[in-house]
Parts: C-alpha cells; structure tokens; sequence
C-alpha cells in the first residue's frame, strides 16, 4: 500500500495571532510553525496502515522552504520519504492553486491512497482535499475518523450532524482525516536521528505556479483584508449568592440578551 | 434570466435542514439586490417534496435530481450535479449550508468549475459588477478575514446559524424542474450506504440553538448528567471540551473547538471549562456566551458575556431548575 499524506505547515494552535502591516496577512515574527494538526492524524493513520499491510508513505507539502521543518518532522514520526513543492506564493494562494501544486508531485507517485487534513490551520477551509481528489479523479471520502481497508475497496465512517455516516467506495481514493481514535505519535530521538537521512526532494510547481494563476485575471480568491476578532469585552461578571445569581443570570438572558 | 444565484439544498428524509433554509433566505436576499432569480438543486426521491417550504424562503425554481440511489451522499455524483446545474443555470454565486455535506461538496464543484470557494462564511455580499465576498474566521478564529472572488460562478458554504430564516408572504410555489444526474450509479467510486445514528436522536452541537457544554470541572462522567438537564431546560443540545472528550466522559460528535465542532449559536453556556485557545477557536461566534467557573481568573470570562463564578455543581442544578420555572409560568 503506497500512501501519500499532504502536510501543510502552519502557525501552532496556541500562537497569538497579531496582524501584519499589509492589514491582509498575519505578523509571523516569532511564531512556532508546527503540522496542521489534522495532517499529524492523517500521518498517524497512514504509519498504521503502513504497519498493518506493508507499503511506504510519502509526505508532500507545498509552501515555503521552511516547510522543510514540518516534512523533517513527519519523517521522524516514521514516514519513508518526503517531497516539497517549493515556492513561498503557494502560502498564501488559493485552495485550488495549491492542490494543483500537490498534484504535480502526488500523481507521479500513482498512491493507493492520498491522505489530507479535514482542514489547514491558518485558512480553515478544508477545500484542498476535495479539490485534490477532483484534480486526480480519485474518489474521496471526507472528515473521517476511521477507515477499514480491504483488497481493493474501503469502508469510510465520518461524523455528520446527529449520525455517523458510512461510506464505501473502491482504492484508489482520496481521504481526508478528522481527528481519529489514535493521538499522533511523538518523534523519538531514533526517529529524529534517522529523519535526517531520509529523502527529501524539492522541486517548482510547474503548471501551477501563482504567477500563472495570478495571470490575466488576477488570483482566485483574495484575502483583502484581515481583523482581530471584536474583542469581546468580557461582559458582566455574577458573583455571590447562587440562588441570587441565576435569578439574576435568567433576568438577563430573558430581558437584555433575549435569548432565552 | 440568466446569472441567478443556485443553491444546493439539503434533504433528509424528506426534511429541509435548517441550515437549507438559511441559504434560500439568504438567496433571495442577494438576489433581490442584483435583479435575478433564485435556483434551488435538491437530490434524492424526496427532492421535490419540500418545494412549497423552499418557495416560501425565495426559491424561484426547484431542479429536481429525484433518483431513488442519491438518497444517501454521494460526493462525486453530487458535486457532479451541482457544478452542472451551475453550468445550465449560468449561476454567479451558488450557496450551500457549512455542514458536513456542502463543506464536502462545493470544493470538488468549484474544481469542476475552475472556481473559487469561499469556506464558511458568516457575512456575505455580492455587488454587481460580479465581486462575491465574505467574512469568515481564519487561524481557528483568532482573526477574521474578508475575503474575495470574481470567478464565474463563485460558490459559498454559509456557517450555520450565521444567518436568518426569513419566510415571505405572498410568494408562489417554485417552478419544478426535473433534473438529470450527470452520472451514472454505476460510475460512481464511493458512495454512503447507511447512517448509524446514535442511540437517543440528539440535537447536533453544529446546528443547534443552544448549547450547553462541560469541562474537566464536571470531575466524572457520572455529573455530565447535569449539563444534560440543564441542555434540556434550555431545548439545547450537549457540547464539551477535549479533556473530557479524551477522558471518554461523551463522544468525540460532542466536542467543541478546534479538533471538534465550531459553532456559531445564539447562546453557549461553558461550565466548568477553562477557556483554552482551542475551546475558544469552536465557540467565540456564538451570539451570548455564560460561563460558570469557580475561577474568577479562568480566561473563558474574557470571552463571556455573562461570567458567573461558583461552584458548578450548586449554579448548573439551580439554572436548569429556574429556566424550567420560567418556561412553566410562560
Ligand atoms: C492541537 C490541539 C487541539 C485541541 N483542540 C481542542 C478542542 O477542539 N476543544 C477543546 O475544548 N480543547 C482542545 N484542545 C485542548 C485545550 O488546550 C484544553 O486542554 C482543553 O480545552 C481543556 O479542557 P477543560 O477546559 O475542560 O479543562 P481544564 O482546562 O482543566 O479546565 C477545567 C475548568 O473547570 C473549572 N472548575 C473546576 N471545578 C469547578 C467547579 N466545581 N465549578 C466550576 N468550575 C470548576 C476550573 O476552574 C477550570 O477552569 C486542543 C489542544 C491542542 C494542543
Ligand atoms: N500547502 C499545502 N501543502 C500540503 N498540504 C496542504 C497544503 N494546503 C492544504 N493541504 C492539505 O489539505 C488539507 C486542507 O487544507 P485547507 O484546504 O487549506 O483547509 C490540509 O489539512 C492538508 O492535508
């Protein structure tokens, strides 16, 4: 079983967000750059499929040459090799530009199986799965957190509104992970130490490029300008009495905030 | 009238999904500013059972993909559907619900459709110049970006709850249109074949109202029992934090936050949660947040609108008790 898992490399979940001088991007100065956190559960899933049924795992990112890092990373979770398209603008393109960018390096590779986040950290889409699938004309399976896999076919469960739904569909197929039953494996020091021999190619987007994309018609989608969330000002505080307090506490839900 | 707006509606069981009903509305809102027509696509035998309901939120005119074999999702079938009924309907914005379903489908259309996508949305414009854009939480809503597109067509997944229900008097029953698959069952490479439902048919945290959620301040699974009773009071649904989620307390389908469910609802009550970045990065869009926490200095009071410090197991009873009075007395 051949298994390609896109990482993305993106600022840590408890980075503070500060808003950088072009109003439309962040201020990356000191912040930690980690693995998406659904992309680690993807790698996570696909050393145990490696495990159980034998195969190899490719890591692809698509991004800076600091996601680098993040590929290093997975390689010393266990993954055999790594690929990084590599060009800065695919940072901040479009869904679509990037997954074309994937597909140029996933494609040669002709997987069994294409591993994806449900989302990225930093765009929150989850748009790059999908479109990704479309662009290999694999059939994908989305938000999943577990897969069974038989000779040839899946059997998918993803969590939806009020019900677990079950998916069945025939490999090769595109998946992309939500959080799963398995915590994502730290790297051991032997793992950090064998992760520094392991392949890592680069290489340029080719028909993909964001020049191109930006090309007569300007890019796809556009981050025109980024806000700090209205800092909710941290309202009234009810302290004292509990019987006092949730009368009070109704009142205001029922008169001011009108919500119940 | 070429250039309407095209929405991919949601049936279950020959129900509309809320969320549905908060695209149309939204539909006939932009429509009536730009001078067109509202399509609306449903799949499924029950497709064309809720053209009245759908009608009185906008809809001009109902596809329907009525094959018995899309009752259940399939994505490249559906996503197939929608980017060609884009096509026929020369659609310049097509909008569905953010949940598990349109969040799956519009990406693979857009593809088909060399279009852009705009995930997620909680505000969205469109002007007539042909310009669609949106506001939506990014960096797991530690910032808000407006964002931008200008292809022909844009597509859009709205959050739910994010946006108004508006029925119209007076308006007539859609247009029903029947609709042909693009593809074949038998060409298609994966597709649902059951739901497995939970054993109580629980409200879902991403779609409900209200929620209530627990933290690691309940102590054991066993107290979870309050939140509950307090969610029902309120007609909520149960929401938690990942620590519980971990320690097995509730399923993960309960979990709030960055590796759970965001949620948008017009009241959030937190107890006994911390406020951890990630928790915040699931609830911070919701209209009214409570929280109850013993800590005064716990960094979910920055983030509510009403904070009450105390002891959770002596405020939740008497909440669920005093919502419970009220709703008696009318
Ligand atoms: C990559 C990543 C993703 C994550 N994703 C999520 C996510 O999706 N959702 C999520 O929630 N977390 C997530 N987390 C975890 C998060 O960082 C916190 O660990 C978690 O939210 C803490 O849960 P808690 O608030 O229930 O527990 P704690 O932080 O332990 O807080 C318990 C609170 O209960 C209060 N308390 C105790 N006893 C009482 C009492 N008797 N009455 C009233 N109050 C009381 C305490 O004062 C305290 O504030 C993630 C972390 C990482 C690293
Ligand atoms: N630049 C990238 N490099 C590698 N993988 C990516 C990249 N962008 C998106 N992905 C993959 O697509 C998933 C969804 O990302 P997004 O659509 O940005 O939310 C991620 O979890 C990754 O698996």
């Amino acid at each position: 079983m051949k298994i390609v898992v896109c990482i993305k490399h993106v600022p840590d979940t408890e980075a503070r967000i500060r808003i950088g001088p072009d109003g439309a991007s962040i201020d990356e100065a000191g912040i930690k750059m980690v693995i998406s956190p659904y992309d680690e559960f993807a790698v996570e899933e696909a050393l145990r499929v490696r495990e159980a049924a034998g195969g190899e795992v490719v890591l692809v990112s698509a991004g800076r040459e600091a996601a680098q890092a993040s590929l290093r990373q997975g390689l010393a979770m266990g993954a055999d090799r790594a690929v990084l398209v590599q060009d800065a603008r695919l940072d901040f393109a479009d869904a679509l530009t990037r997954a074309r960018a994937l597909a140029e390096a996933v494609r040669p590779e002709a997987p069994d199986l294409v591993f994806c986040g449900k989302y990225g950290v930093g765009t929150d889409e989850g748009q790059t799965g999908p479109i990704l699938a479309e662009l290999l004309d694999l059939p994908h399976a989305g938000a999943v957190a577990r897969l069974e896999l038989r000779e040839g076919t899946f059997t998918a469960y993803r969590g939806i509104e009020g019900a677990v739904e079950v998916l069945e569909g025939r490999l090769p197929a595109l998946v992309t992970w939500d959080k799963t039953d398995h915590e994502p494996r730290y790297a051991s020091l032997k793992g950090i130490m064998a992760a520094k021999k392991k392949p890592l190619a680069v290489r340029s987007p080719v028909g993909a490029s964001p020049a191109h994309d930006r090309g007569e018609s300007s890019a796809r989608l556009t981050w025109e300008r980024l806000e700090l969330p209205p800092a909710r000002q941290g309202g009234r505080i009810l302290e004292g009495d509990p019987d006092e307090v949730v009368r009070e506490l109704v009142r205001l839900l029922r008169e001011e905030a009108k919500v119940i | 009238m070429p250039g309407g707006i095209l929405v991919l509606a949601e049936v279950r069981a020959a129900q509309l999904k809320r969320p549905t009903l908060e695209a149309v509305s939204t539909a006939r809102d932009l429509a009536d500013e730009l001078g067109c027509g509202v399509d609306v696509l449903a799949l499924g035998p029950s497709a064309s059972v809720c053209a009245a309901t759908l009608g009185a939120h906008g809809a001009d005119r109902l596809l329907a993909c009525d094959a018995d074999w899309l009752e259940l999702y399939a994505p490249e079938a559906y996503a197939g559907a929608l980017a060609e009924a884009a096509r026929e309907t020369a659609a310049r914005v097509v909008l569905a619900a953010g949940s598990s379903l349109g969040r799956d489908v519009l990406p693979r259309a857009a593809a088909k459709l060399s279009a852009a996508c705009l995930s997620d949305l909680l505000e969205i414009e469109a002007s007539r110049d042909g310009v669609v854009r949106g506001r939506r939480s990014v960096y797991s809503g530690k910032a808000i970006a407006w964002v931008s597109a200008r292809t022909t067509p844009v597509l859009a997944t709205l959050r739910p709850n994010a946006f108004p229900v508006c029925e119209r008097a007076g308006r007539r029953d859609p247009q029903v249109v029947p609709f042909a698959c693009p593809l074949a069952p038998e060409r298609v490479r994966v597709r649902a074949v059951r739901l497995e439902r939970p054993p109580a048919q629980e409200l879902d945290v991403a779609e409900a109202p209200i929620v209530v959620s627990g933290g690691r301040g309940l102590r054991g699974p066993e107290n979870f029992a309050l939140i509950r009773e307090l969610a029902d009071a309120l007609g909520g649904a149960v929401g938690a934090s990942r620590a519980v989620v971990d320690a097995g307390w509730v399923p993960h389908a309960h979990q709030v936050g960055q590796t759970g469910k965001v949620v948008s609802p017009a009241l959030y009550v937190a107890c006994g949660i911390s406020g951890a970045i990630q928790h915040l990065a699931g609830m911070s869009s919701s209209k009214v947040i409570v929280a109850i926490n013993k800590d005064r200095e716990a960094p979910i009071f920055r983030v509510a609108d009403y904070g009450v410090v105390g002891d959770l197991f002596e405020i939740v009873p008497k909440f669920a008790e005093e919502v419970r009075r009220l709703k008696a007395s009318g």
